[in-house]
């Protein structure tokens, strides 16, 4: 078996650990003896994207962002909406799932145009949002608890067209007011949750890649089970370390 | 600031004259604190007679510091100010100079303000020709204008510690403002090889002193999580002919914007001979200088070029630099080195991406392999979000290490990183209470080997009150 990923802007959008989700799709991949071909793309680069099943892309600071909004309306953006329509799976974390949506104006008020994917529009807001997240998710039949971290200023808020990854159980989420978190759109997931967000979820990261390989094989294909205790115990002595101490204050800045 | 002004004022020769009142209660409180701190055995003192003493008097930092015939020093940056500030100090010492310096590395106003206070007469005269202090990068732009500083050092700037410090653009912009209000008489010492840093050197009208690296580099692109690529005028990517580590090296814009600035201090010959030192050559103003340094790793040897860099800017005489550096070892915690017996701990504090990184490619170097306890914690000063283990270069220790324990609150997010890391699992234990994951990795040792301990800020905290109390090595503050 075989799967494709691109790893999208990895230079620039990629300051929070969110490459820990690439290094954690491969790792379950490799494995299960599953081949992987990892492809990048940044800002500029015009990799071929037509063979890709999973694409994943992180959070950047405001100056690489901006230059990723420009990048999507040049002709990555229509590619990317192309691969969600015909079944490719995307996992988009802050920074390039707020630019997956219509728009973000910027606390300077500038408008980056999103390409839309999502149902969905981001504003920057007066207070950012750090600290730990407990979402509560639905992967298809199963309900699951999402542990994460959150650091953002922008508050996303989707339309009728795109349903939210997950109710928050603690923690901000897509704006602080209506307890969603998150993103979807047909196999394209964005989200708020950095920590990174697969390691410490891997019942997800199995979930994409299972939604990858029914894109690649246009059929259900069993994944073999993994031993994941290091992994769930991680998960599980965090959420009971959130849940004992509540939320910290952090964002002592200057 | 004159220097020969306030020479024959030095405590005590001298009664008092016209204390202001709050200064003089202020004193008053903050030395009964670090009495009392210090008799209860709480800690150092370190911080608590200066929190006193500034709740009293606001303003006794700056007065504190106008006796200084020689003024202050302030060393910032990402990583190596406690280490850049303790190798300045060993020159300081050297040329003869007494030095007010937050040694222990308590580097916000309370920090300062206490080093200040306990070299501070009842009467408010403050012994010392000169205060060195190192400072947290998010209060430098407060401390620089109530301090007038004449030498102000920044090594680097890294992502550190999102959720407190902000993304490194926020940091660089405090910075540049803050330097951009700084008068001619200050210097200011800049890496010329973070561009970042650099770039901060251009619309100062400060005089400014660059120090770098001269050598061939590690690589010859930036690596995965290089935090400053792009020009810092026009945006593009930076072209690097040689790469030390993270976005260290040497650049140019491909516009002709912007390229590393003309060096005044260069290491032009390293010799790395792995956690024991470095033999580098430093060339300047003051000719070629050979200097056997005891601090490991090509980091060490930036700091080791920050420091020499302040002190050329102190017009500290060039053998006065060299047998300092010379006796210098490591900073509280900075690759320590302590003896258990016929066994020993070599702890190394680690806290954000590129510092693990490093620490890790130094204390691999050699080809056995290692016992390591990696401990993290989550608490405020360690950072509450422990992302950044996913952005080190963890897969150097795949198959380097004969165990590894990981420890402290987020033990389990370590295994998680090890394990993706590509160590085997069965190499890995998590014990999250570190005095437990001491014994245990004690235990496992062989003799005569070394367990290497990379603790977080807190978790080395905790480790150090460990070590004291089995009598393995003394208190920091004593040292």
């Amino acid at each position: 078996m075989r799967l494709t990923l691109c790893y999208l802007y990895a230079s620039g959008m990629n300051i929070y650990g969110d490459r820990g989700n690439v290094l954690t799709l491969i790792q379950r991949c490799r494995w299960r003896g599953i081949d992987v071909q990892l492809i990048e793309r940044g800002v500029g680069e015009h990799s071929p994207l037509h063979d890709v099943d999973l694409f994943i892309a992180g959070g950047g600071q405001d100056r690489d962002q901006i230059a990723v909004s420009r990048d999507l309306q040049d002709g990555t953006g229509a590619a990317l909406i192309e691969a969600v329509e015909n079944g490719a799976v995307l996992l988009a974390i802050c920074g390039t799932y707020q630019l997956l949506g219509q728009y973000f104006r910027t606390s300077g008020g500038e408008v980056l145009p999103g390409i839309g994917m999502f149902d969905a529009w981001t504003v920057a807001g007066p207070r950012r949002f750090i600290g730990d997240v407990i979402v509560r998710a639905r992967l298809e039949d199963r309900e699951v608890e999402l542990v994460g971290f959150e650091n953002h200023s922008g508050q996303t808020f989707l339309g009728p067209g795109t349903r939210p990854l997950g109710q928050v159980l603690i923690g901000a989420g897509n704006n602080g007011t209506d307890g969603c978190e998150g993103a979807v759109y047909r196999n394209a997931f964005g989200s708020y949750l950095h920590g990174p967000l697969l390691p410490k979820n891997p019942d997800f990261a199995d979930y994409l890649l299972r939604l990858a390989l029914r894109h690649r094989y246009r059929d259900d294909v069993p994944l073999a089970p993994l031993d994941d205790r290091i992994e769930l115990a991680a998960r599980a002595a965090m959420i009971a370390r959130i849940r004992q101490r509540g939320r910290v204050r952090s964002g002592v800045r200057a | 600031m004159t220097a020969e002004a306030h020479r024959d004022h030095t405590w005590p020769g001298q009664p008092p004259t016209n204390i202001d009142p709050r200064l003089g209660l202020a004193i008053a409180a903050g030395h009964l604190a670090g009495r009392l701190s210090r008799g209860l055995g709480r800690g150092g003192g370190t911080v608590l007679p200066g929190l006193v003493a500034l709740r009293l008097d606001p303003g006794i930092l700056a007065k504190l510091v106008r006796g200084l015939a020689e003024g202050v020093i302030l060393v910032s940056g990402t990583n190596g100010k406690t280490t850049t500030s303790r190798a300045l100090s060993s020159i300081l010492r050297a040329a003869g100079r007494t030095t007010i310096h937050n040694r222990a590395g308590a580097n916000l106003e309370s920090g300062l303000v206490t080093a200040l206070i306990d070299h501070t007469s009842p009467g408010g005269r403050t012994r010392g020709d000169i205060a060195l202090f190192e400072v947290d990068e998010a209060i430098l732009p407060r401390v620089t204008p109530v301090v007038q500083p004449r030498v102000i050092a920044l090594t680097n700037l890294f992502r550190d510690q999102l959720d407190r410090y902000g993304e490194v653009d926020f940091v660089a912009g405090c910075w540049r403002a803050t330097l951009a209000d700084l008068s001619p008489t200050t210097t200011v010492v800049l890496n010329a090889d973070d561009p970042a840093v650099a770039a901060l050197g251009a619309q100062c009208r400060a005089r400014v002193l660059y120090y770098g690296i001269e050598v061939p580099g590690q690589a010859s692109r930036p690596g995965p999580i290089a935090d400053s690529r792009l020009c810092p005028q026009c945006g593009r990517p930076l072209i690097y002919r040689e790469v030390h580590y993270a976005h260290l090296g040497r650049y140019h814009c491909p516009g002709g914007d912007f390229s590393r600035p003309a060096l005044t201090v260069a290491a032009t010959a390293i010799t790395l001979a792995g956690a024991e030192g470095s033999e580098i050559e430093v060339s300047g103003p003051f000719g070629t200088q050979h200097i056997s340094l005891r601090l490991p790793g090509l980091y060490n040897v930036y700091n080791a070029l920050a420091a020499i860099t302040c002190a050329l800017a102190l017009d500290i005489p060039a053998a006065a630099i060299r047998d300092g550096l010379t006796a210098i070892t490591a900073a509280f915690g900075r690759l320590e080195r302590i003896s258990v017996g016929d066994r020993t701990l070599f702890i190394t504090l680690i806290k954000n991406p590129v510092g693990f990184t490093e620490v890790l490619r130094t204390i691999l170097a050699g080809p056995s392999l290692r016992h390591l306890i990696v401990a993290i914690n989550d608490n405020l000063a360690d950072g509450t979000d422990v992302s950044w283990l996913w952005d080190a270069e963890v897969e150097a220790l795949a198959d380097r290490c004969a165990s590894v324990i990981a420890s402290g609150t987020r033990a389990g997010d370590m295994a998680v990183r090890l394990k993706y890391a590509g160590v085997p699992t069965e190499r890995i234990h998590v014990e999250p209470e570190i005095e437990r994951a001491l014994d245990l990795g004690l235990t496992s040792l062989p003799p005569g080997e070394t367990l290497y301990i990379l603790p977080t800020y807190t978790a080395m905290l905790a480790l150090r009150t460990i070590v004291a109390r089995r009598g393995y090595s003394v208190p920091y503050w004593e040292t």
